[in-house]
């Protein structure tokens, strides 16, 4: 990966979070710090967590590998790396790593002297993993209602939780963050296809701007929230997406235990009906 | 400062949120390999609620055995007749004590409520049912141990002290004819509570309880194997899942591994006796509810004529076991089934 001619003046001393000046370096385009270093660490240790979990597996199939959180019997307690211990170290350390990147990103945006808009929007994610590995499972007492580790047995988890509550499509959290994701797909395509469609004009003529950007969606729809704007939206978008997502399930459980269909008896005993 | 104010809304509204929950937390049971999702969630609250309203009621002393039998000594006596006299009091007051209201006004309090002075004359609508009823619990005392184990069932399971049970189903006519896009609603999308306030079928009895309408719609294999069930088929098998849910306390994952439903192999122990309690509704519906229908007087029938009828809730009454499974038969052998006849029971003892 080259380095661009004008990228060195951005590589500034200073404005880390911890370790000083200890790791406040670059490898190849690539900023370390002390965070980059925990970051790796972590992720080592989960991988290769994760690679043994695999090993005293059943399996290799890559589908099927399934490292599963502890027996609701063990609580919140350590249990052994076998029946669940595994799972502890591996949620332990992706906190671990995800959080220190998000750090890291930080330490990035102290040095250039930037708003902290990126950390908080990875932030979100964040957010949504750890309600559902670390919250909620503290909130019902037990490690056991955490997602297990594999492609297909997360999927099973999503399947079983879901009819934990008889019909999670009716769970008003659940529908406000799904309209979330799909309104961010939604505007990221429109701005995508709005960007490429002003850079690609046809043989022969000049690149098209940001008026003609502007005049296609007040045409098109009577308004247009601007290139700045745009990427408020989304960014607003997509981290409501993402927190909402998180307030679904951790309600779920904790705040609700039976049917979410039946969450809805506030609209049917309404006195306006009588 | 307008991030700060930001992250405070989405701390404050989490907070809000976890302040509304249950005061004494929810408990939860592991149905399946940890790591699946299969738990069953309990408010600990309700379930106390529950467990405070699902007491037995005192037990009668027992009665002796011994003695020339009901039907011997009464008129007009076709069910208890293998009964000794004594059993048969217990038995007649205790339905007193299980059935009868106690605000009853005097020509219906206690006895009143079925008998007329002559005990044995059967001009009361009341004592037909009875029999009727007494007849059905012995049956499912005795040939559905598949569902009701040993725990068996009094007239106290259903009635709780009400001379009508507080759970029974009638057919849901629907909201009558509707015209334009939504003139083939498909019997879907109004509130009911039998299908959990959903937009599910608001009658899933009718075809599974007391018709024998296929329930298990799913496919075993992808595409070819000819299953021509449609999704609307899978909705009327959902709104009844949702029923046995709701009637139970409990949800799907009580019974199933979501993955595949219709896997007995992934499924928990409670489906066998969930799959014959469905078969036993079934049944009590068609031999002993429906041949009530004359019986009953109009104002006791559904809108469409209909009688009541059995469905999970009737015995269930929101817990997993009727009354957290405590036995109430077991102290009441007088219910259990028929006395078999005197010679038909060789005394081993004796012989030995």
């Amino acid at each position: 990966m080259s380095l661009l001619s004008f990228e060195r003046k951005y590589r500034i001393r200073g404005g880390t979070l911890l370790g000083g000046d200890l790791f406040d370096f670059w490898v190849g385009p690539f900023y370390v710090g002390f965070f980059g270093v925990t970051t790796a660490l972590f992720s080592m240790v989960g991988i290769a967590m994760i690679l043994y979990g695999a090993a005293i597996g059943p399996t290799w199939n890559l589908w099927q590998i399934n490292i599963a959180p502890p027996d609701l019997s063990y609580g919140l307690q350590l249990a052994p790396l076998k029946q669940g211990g595994l799972w502890q170290v591996i949620t332990f350390c992706a906190v671990g790593a995800f959080s220190s990147w998000a750090l890291r990103e930080v330490e990035i945006c102290r040095k250039l002297g930037m708003g902290y808009h990126v950390p908080i929007a990875f932030s979100t994610a964040i957010l949504a993993y750890v309600t559902l590995e670390v919250i909620r499972p503290v909130l019902m007492g037990g490690w056991g209602h955490a997602f297990p580790y594999g492609i297909f047995s997360h999927l099973d988890w999503v399947s079983n939780v879901g009819y934990q509550y008889l019909h999670f499509h009716y769970n008003p959290a659940h529908i406000i963050a799904v309209c979330f994701f799909f309104t961010t797909v939604l505007s990221l395509a429109l701005h995508g296809s709005l960007v490429l469609a002003a850079i690609n004009p046809k043989k022969g003529q000049v690149v098209k701007g940001a008026e003609h950007e502007n005049t296609f969606f007040r045409d098109f729809i009577g308004y247009s929230v601007g290139t700045l704007g745009i990427h408020r939206l989304g960014f607003l978008l997509a981290v409501n997406a993402g927190v909402w997502s998180a307030i679904c399930i951790v309600i779920s459980g904790p705040l609700w235990t039976r049917s979410w269909a039946d969450w809805y008896g506030w609209w049917l005993n309404m006195p306006v009906w009588n | 400062m307008i991030r700060a104010t930001r992250l405070l809304v989405v701390l404050g509204l989490s907070s809000a949120l976890l302040a509304g929950c249950s005061k004494s937390g929810v408990e939860s049971v592991q149905n399946g390999y940890r790591g699946t999702g299969m738990a069953t969630l309990y408010d600990k609250d309700r379930v106390a609620a529950q467990y405070a309203a699902s007491q037995l009621p005192t037990v009668s002393p027992a009665a002796p055995s011994e003695g020339p039998t009901a039907g011997q000594i009464y008129q007009n006596v076709k069910v208890l007749d293998d009964l000794s006299a004594a059993e048969f009091a217990r038995v007649m007051l205790s339905i007193t004590e299980w059935v009868v209201p106690k605000d009853a006004p005097p020509e219906q309090a206690a006895c009143n409520y079925c008998h007329s002075a002559n005990l044995a004359d059967d001009t009361k609508y009341q004592k037909v049912v009875a029999r009727k009823m007494l007849q059905m619990t012995r049956d499912i005392n005795s040939k559905w141990q598949t569902h009701v184990a040993a725990t068996g069932v009094t007239c106290y399971t259903c009635h709780r002290g009400n001379a009508v049970p507080a759970y029974a189903w009638f057919k849901d006519p629907g909201p009558g004819h509707q015209s334009g896009i939504i003139a083939t609603r498909a019997g879907q999308n109004t509130p009911s509570l039998a299908s959990g306030l959903t937009s599910l079928p608001y009658d899933p009895f009718t075809p599974f309880l007391l018709n024998a309408e296929p329930i298990r719609v799913e496919g075993k294999t992808i595409g070819g194997d000819g299953n021509r069930s449609s999704i609307k088929q899978a909705e009327w098998t959902y709104s009844l899942m949702v029923h046995m849910s709701e009637s139970l306390g409990v949800n799907c994952a009580y019974c199933h591994n979501t993955r595949a439903w219709s896997d007995w192999s992934q499924s928990t122990p409670q489906r066998v006796t969930a799959w014959h309690g469905i078969r036993m509704a079934r049944e009590l519906n068609n031999q002993y509810m429906v041949p009530l229908t004359e019986t009953f007087p109009a104002n006791r029938l559904g809108v469409t004529g209909d009688v009541a009828k059995v469905n999970c809730s009737t015995c269930h009454q929101g817990v997993y076991k009727p009354m957290f499974g405590a036995s109430l038969a077991k102290d009441y052998p007088e219910l259990r089934g028929r006395k078999a006849a005197p010679e038909a029971t060789p005394p081993v003892a004796a012989a030995r």
